[in-house]
């Protein structure tokens, strides 16, 4: 038999048995994650006729999609949470001043390496930048989490891209998951698992690691994967809610596809409208006025990412017209990157600090786009009407093409207009 | 499960969550009839008023990418639709169709053969899909969860289970 990969392992020792690709396994998962979708989640789940929950303890609750609530409508759906976090006992919760949900199980220490990990949204791909076997469900799956603590999974197919080089300065983990997309396209990696790997993932710091796993569902991914290393531990160090142990694909895994790019010559790449595999150069683009610019989400929305944001906004102004907004990933960013100077440099440069949630990123609320309007976002998804305006278009970028785009009032190559030291920003986490 | 006959609405690859169900929805829009009323909303507008009972949703690949939102798949029940035939699904929109009750039918041939108004039959338990141009067979649901689909969705079938039902 040749070598498993980490899927299989962590799969297999929740199933009690070797598997192998295809195979379907009920698992119990480690963590269950659900977000302002538990509202529904727990009506879903008076239906199932189970009064407790199966166990308290693997959920995590995160107030985050449209938080502190913008309505009667949205308050009235945190109530409800509350409520129900309240009477089944459910400790780890988190609220509105908290941030976005995988911001938080990272930072909180949830997501560790080897754990299984689910949760009721797309992007809980995320932690696989840990060495987390962890993928999204629907409502009705958690709800059934909820009443039996089990979940049915088949084995993925793994996939694994090898990252060689370094990237020149101006380009970023962003700028290379959004080239992956675009060549493999929006289904490349149906229900496949992904592992990136090689020197450049080596180099990388975990908040690239995460933007590659965040994003890994926009190429149809079932879950991302980086190999835990020193760097994963040091990050770990402090944060860890549990001890873990890493798990890693063996030498000998079998792979259903490899891919291997060289990051030194990639260009600063943009997303088009209205699809994320939609990615050119931005040579290609430039030129294109923006309305809005959003720097942040659970995508690029870290410490480091406002850093290289900053660095490029500092002592300069954002254009005349243009809305330039930073959406950290959580209240820990907002408050690291105020005691660091950070955000005061984006103030003084005309720039509007939100809460920690997903705001615009899911127009929700706060920073929706008007007919005919274009956004620049750091963001996952451009899809038609993601912003609140199925008239408006939105592009997506690095922090950096995203600054740069705030000063010019368009799409332009960050390169051009920043000085190396700039560039050279936000790059040491 | 009978044999499902309608009309095919025809859309191309990678439909997306946001366009079947615009994420602005997602807390605001909660009623199934409400739910129906939008379903498709930013893809096309003559849809949900014109959808019948039974009508064929027939895609291209990748139906469903995007979010893990479950009101992708039960607007799309709520509306009336009969089953989805496409090239390929997203994998959450695939469990959130199993575990909605709502039949899939992964088929690069029958989505070539099919146009805008065709009409089509599915029937799930043979196995294939029939068209003006012919009859195509598709690979079945995995065993593992065909008792989900079997029992009306995942809730139905985890009261089954728990011996509540
Ligand atoms: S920030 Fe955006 S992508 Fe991230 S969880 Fe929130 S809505 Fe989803």
């Amino acid at each position: 038999m040749s070598g498993q990969t980490f899927s299989q392992k962590i799969l297999g020792a929740k199933a009690g048995k070797a598997v192998v690709p295809g195979e379907i396994v009920d698992v119990i998962p480690d963590v269950a994650m659900s977000h302002d979708n538990t509202a529904a989640i727990a009506r879903t789940f008076a239906t199932i006729g189970v009064d407790r929950l199966y166990d308290p303890d693997m959920h995590v609750i995160v107030l985050d999609h449209c938080a502190p609530a913008a309505n009667e409508k949205f308050a009235t759906n945190h109530q409800e949470i509350r409520a129900f976090v309240e009477a089944q006992g459910i400790e780890s919760f988190y609220d509105v001043a908290s941030g976005v949900c995988h911001q938080i199980l990272v930072e909180q220490g949830f997501a560790l390496p080897g754990r299984l990990i689910v949760g009721s949204d797309s992007h809980t791909t995320s932690y696989g930048a840990l060495g987390a076997f962890s993928t999204g469900i629907g409502r009705s799956e958690m709800a059934v989490i909820m009443a039996t603590g089990k979940i049915w999974l088949r084995v993925p197919e793994t996939m694994r891209i090898d990252c060689d080089g370094r990237f020149a300065a101006g380009v970023y983990p962003k700028d290379l998951i959004l080239k992956i997309i675009g060549d493999i396209g929006a289904d490349g990696a149906l229900y496949r698992a992904v592992e990136f790997d090689g020197p450049a993932i080596a180099d990388m710091s975990v908040s690239g690691r995460l933007t590659l796993c965040n994003m890994t569902i926009e190429m149809g991914g079932k879950n991302g994967y980086v190999h835990p290393d020193q760097k994963t531990l040091d990050f770990l160090n402090g944060r860890a809610r549990e001890n873990f142990e890493t798990v890693t694909s063996d030498p000998d895994a079998e792979y259903i596809e490899r891919l291997r790019y060289d990051v030194s010559g990639l260009e600063p790449q943009i997303a088009r409208p209205h699809t994320v595999d939609n990615v050119c150069d931005v040579s290609e683009v430039a030129g294109t006025r923006i309305d809005q610019v959003v720097i942040g989400s659970c995508t690029n929305g870290r410490l480091d990412d406002l850093h290289q944001a900053a660095a490029i906004l500092e002592g300069r102004e954002v254009k005349n017209g243009v809305r330039c907004l930073i959406l950290p990933a959580s209240s820990d960013v907002t408050r690291a990157a105020t005691q660091d100077g950070t955000m005061l440099k984006l103030i003084d440069a005309g720039c509007l600090i939100l809460n920690a949630n997903c705001g615009p990123c899911m127009g929700n609320h706060e920073g929706a786009l008007a007919p005919g309007e274009k956004a620049l976002s750091s963001a996952n998804r451009n899809f038609k009407g993601r912003m609140g305006c199925k008239e408006a278009e939105i592009f997506l970028g690095s922090p950096a093409s995203c600054a740069a785009a705030a000063i010019t009032g368009e799409i332009c190559d960050v390169r051009e207009i920043a000085s190396p030291e700039a560039l050279a920003a936000g790059l040491e986490a | 499960m009978e044999p499902i006959t309608g009309k095919v609405w025809k859309y191309g690859d990678d439909v997306n969550t946001d366009v079947i169900f615009p994420g602005k929805y997602t807390y605001t829009v909660t009623e199934p009839a409400e739910m129906a009323k939008v379903a498709l909303e930013d893809l096309d507008p003559d849809f949900a008023p014109n959808v019948q009972k039974n009508d064929v949703i027939v895609a291209g690949a990748n139906f469903g990418c995007g979010s893990s939102r479950e009101q992708g798949a039960t607007c799309l029940v709520h509306a009336g639709v009969g089953a989805v035939i496409a090239a390929s699904f997203s994998r959450l929109f695939f469990r959130n169709a199993i575990n909605a009750g709502l039949p899939l039918v992964q088929s690069v041939e029958a989505v070539a053969a099919l146009e805008k108004g065709d009409e089509v039959t599915v029937d799930v338990e043979a196995g294939t899909v029939t068209t003006q141009a012919g009859t195509f067979a598709f690979p079945p649901l995995p065993e593992a969860v065909i008792g989900i689909f079997e029992d009306g969705g995942l809730i139905p079938h985890t009261r089954k289970a728990l011996g509540i039902d």
